[in-house]
């Protein structure tokens, strides 16, 4: 049986093995959090900052997601643009034709229910709800053939909603986006 | 001392029935999503399927648990008769009858929209009318287990509420809190439009208050598994609980953390800003340190446990254990896939690691690693040690308990595993088939083959343990003495009123709350035109 100066000496050392675990837990979880902020910070990771509305009545009858202005746009400054829309159960455009190492934006958003898109083989992957607008920044960094999957539960057509992307040569992009407004890979 | 033991069977019974159901379909949907099955079948069966296994998995069977469960601690811990058996009564049929509703129109097709409801697809009004009796039932569990639990503190002034008790409410005070969010969603969006009275529906909105309900209702879960780490298995292992404080204080982090974080799952949502995403993203963070306290505490307790079995040495205690109890062989188990299915948690709970596998099968092969394998390889673990308390007869087919946890623990890891490997490689989520033909897809084939038959080891191993209580209830008759709980190491003369009660972190839980989602709601429901129209699911309209 142990005595009472052996009990309180085995309780301070419990509390005090239990302090320092305490201490390396917060230090672990402090440096994970830490991790992710400094991530998003230094390398624009960031998810998209505002929120943005787009009415999924009106879509196809004005507004920048009418038919004539989906696909890929070469802009002024030098970057892409795609728009897109999911709907059930495809993506307009179906085939998303994009250049390599140039920077991309794409602006999608859903016309009925919501749905998703990742590309495989890539870090792209985002939700499209009916009514806000998705706005996310991406880069290829080699040309290359990828699918593109709604990855959101949409109804019982849900397993065949699956798009394609085709990351081109920068030049050959530039050449296609000289003679078209908008591109696809159906042109 | 156990008066009310038809209550608490008729929990854990229809909890493990509905488990069984579930458990079936779930082996069918591996089965026919895989390369093993035959191209063409109906893909309708399969996403009403899904939603009968989701409903009953994730509402219904571990709201069982918790309730019955809690009954049991409530007598057990306070050694007095629970106050309000007839109320109880009540929520359980609530919850059964409950269950029944939604999973008619499920089974008839009319409600294939998954047990996350994705608004603005709209079901069978019934199903979510079932839902909410359920959640209705178990408010009825949470009401009992303050009343009690505040009773028993007015008779019994200073004394420490029983720890087990402590746990016990702060589990259904983190549900009764965290389940207001999807009570939000359908009673003030979803039900309008399914009984026709409306016909659109912000989707946007929809998911925030659903991602308030969607994590918290994992701790929900978690809650049980936790208090028999800490109350179950140091003394089924003959040891002592290494510390009282540290549980309590872990408990409380789960009720004021788990919370004010749900928003991690709507990291890819455009309807929330990039400010609010951080802000959830380090609320999740901080979400692991219970974890990590508690790893650090059961482990411990082991120790003791073993050394006072006669174990020596920095690692040689671990051979010393009681590995052939099934206790301890469930927990360590446990342990183990909790800190696989943990560490993907931390993965996910960062932003830009989240991109890579947000909605793929990674997201699936996570929360079964956690809910299916850590927390449910406990259930079984509190029915083993619980169910000679209810039956009054012996359970003793260790060996058949022993081969039942193996094969759980064998079945969720190679089910699992290749569920992780492929979200990787970016196979989504969610879907009834895959064309194994597209060289695009055709890499995934084996790794999903190999879930499937993790699902198979699941299903063989769910029937024994169903096996293993039937014959429970045909086993000698013999008394089992009162049922105990774990006892600290250093039983504390007098503990903090911090953690003898819950006032503060009530406030805390819900002042977070209101910090992290105010914002958020109130920018939704101030935002005009965003109400889209409901697209009905199953109905010819």
């Amino acid at each position: 049986m142990a005595s009472e100066t052996d009990h309180s000496l085995g309780e301070a050392v419990a509390a005090r093995v239990e302090r320092r675990w305490a201490t390396l837990s917060i230090i672990i979880v402090g440096l994970l959090v830490g991790m992710a902020a400094y991530i998003g910070i230094h390398q624009a990771t960031m998810p998209q900052g505002r929120v943005e509305t787009a009415d999924p009545k009106t879509l196809h009858l004005s507004g920048e997601f009418i038919e004539s202005n989906l696909g890929s746009e070469m802009q002024a400054d030098g970057s892409v643009t795609v728009r897109a829309i999911g709907q059930q159960y495809s993506f307009t455009p179906q085939c998303i034709v994009v250049p390599a190492e140039m920077p991309i934006t794409f602006r999608a958003t859903s016309a009925d229910v919501v749905h998703g898109f990742l590309i495989e083989g890539t870090n792209v992957n985002t939700m499209l709800v009916p009514g806000y607008v998705t706005d996310l920044p991406v880069r290829f960094k080699a040309a290359g053939d990828h699918v593109m999957p709604c990855q959101e539960f949409c109804g019982i057509g849900h397993q065949g909603m699956w798009g394609k992307v085709k990351v081109i040569d920068k030049a050959a992009f530039r050449d296609l986006a000289a003679a078209k407004r908008r591109l696809t890979c159906v042109d | 001392m156990l008066t009310n033991r038809p209550l608490i069977a008729a929990h854990f019974w229809l909890a493990f029935i509905v488990f069984g159901v579930a458990l079936v379909l779930g082996a069918w949907q591996m089965f026919v999503r895989s390369p093993l099955n035959a191209w063409h079948f109906n893909p309708e069966f399969y996403y009403r399927s899904v939603t009968a296994h989701g409903s009953a998995m994730g509402y219904v069977f571990p709201t069982l648990i918790a309730m019955g469960f809690g009954y049991a601690i409530t007598e057990a811990s306070l050694e007095k008769e629970l106050i309000g058996r007839r109320w109880a009564w009540a929520g359980f049929l609530l919850v059964a009858v409950g269950a029944v509703v939604a999973m008619i129109p499920v089974s008839l097709g009319l409600a294939s929209v998954l047990y996350t409801f994705y608004p603005p697809m709209v079901g069978n009004p019934f199903y979510y009318i079932g839902v909410v009796m359920v959640v209705v039932g178990s408010w009825i569990w949470v009401a009992l287990m303050v009343t009690n639990f505040v009773i028993w503190k007015r008779e019994n002034p200073g004394k420490p509420v029983p720890l087990a008790m402590y746990a016990n409410v702060a589990g259904s005070l983190l549900w009764g809190w965290t389940a207001v969010g999807a009570a939000l969603e359908i009673l003030f969006q979803i039900l309008p439009v399914a009984l026709g009275l409306k016909s659109t529906i912000d989707a946007g909105l929809a998911r925030v208050f659903f991602s308030w309900t969607l994590h918290a209702i994992v701790y929900f879960w978690l809650i049980p598994t936790y208090i028999a780490y800490y109350t179950i298995f140091p003394r089924a292992i003959g040891g002592r609980l290494f510390s009282d404080a540290m549980a309590r204080i872990s408990f409380i982090l789960f009720v004021v953390v788990a919370m004010p974080i749900g928003v991690h799952h709507l990291f890819a949502d455009p309807q929330v800003g990039a400010g609010f995403k951080f802000m959830h993203s380090v609320f999740t963070g901080l979400v692991a340190l219970p974890t990590l306290l508690t790893v650090f505490t059961i482990c411990a307790s082991a120790e003791i446990a073993s050394r006072l079995r006669g174990g020596r040495g920095a690692f040689g205690w671990i051979g010393a254990l009681p590995w052939s109890n099934p206790i301890m062989l469930a927990t360590a188990l446990s342990l183990v896939m909790l800190g696989f299915g943990g560490a993907g948690g931390l993965i996910n709970m960062s932003y830009q690691l989240d991109a890579t596998v947000h909605n793929t099968q990674w997201i699936t092969g996570h929360f079964h690693l956690i809910f299916g394998g850590a927390i449910v390889i406990m259930y079984f673990a509190i029915a083993y040690d619980l169910w000679p308390h209810l039956t009054g007869r012996a359970l003793d087919s260790f060996g058949l308990m022993r081969t039942q946890l193996w094969l759980w623990f064998v079945g969720m890891i190679v089910t699992t595993f290749p569920w992780h490997y492929v979200g990787i490689l970016g196979m989504p989520r969610r879907m009834a088939y895959y064309d194994y033909a597209n060289p695009a897809v055709s890499p995934q084939a084996v790794s999903v083959t190999m879930s499937a038959i993790g699902g198979f080891i699941l299903l063989l191993s769910g029937l024994l343990f169903l096996l293993v209580l039937i014959r429970g209830q045909f086993g000698a008759r013999g008394e089992a003495g009162a049922y105990r709980f774990a006892v600290p190491l250093h039983m504390p003369a007098r503990i903090p009123v911090a953690l003898n009660s819950f006032g503060l972190w009530l406030a805390l839980m819900v002042g977070l709350t209101v910090v992290n989602y105010g914002f958020p709601i109130a920018q939704l429901m101030a935002l005009n035109e965003t109400s889209v129209p409901a697209v009905y699911v199953g109905a010819s309209r």
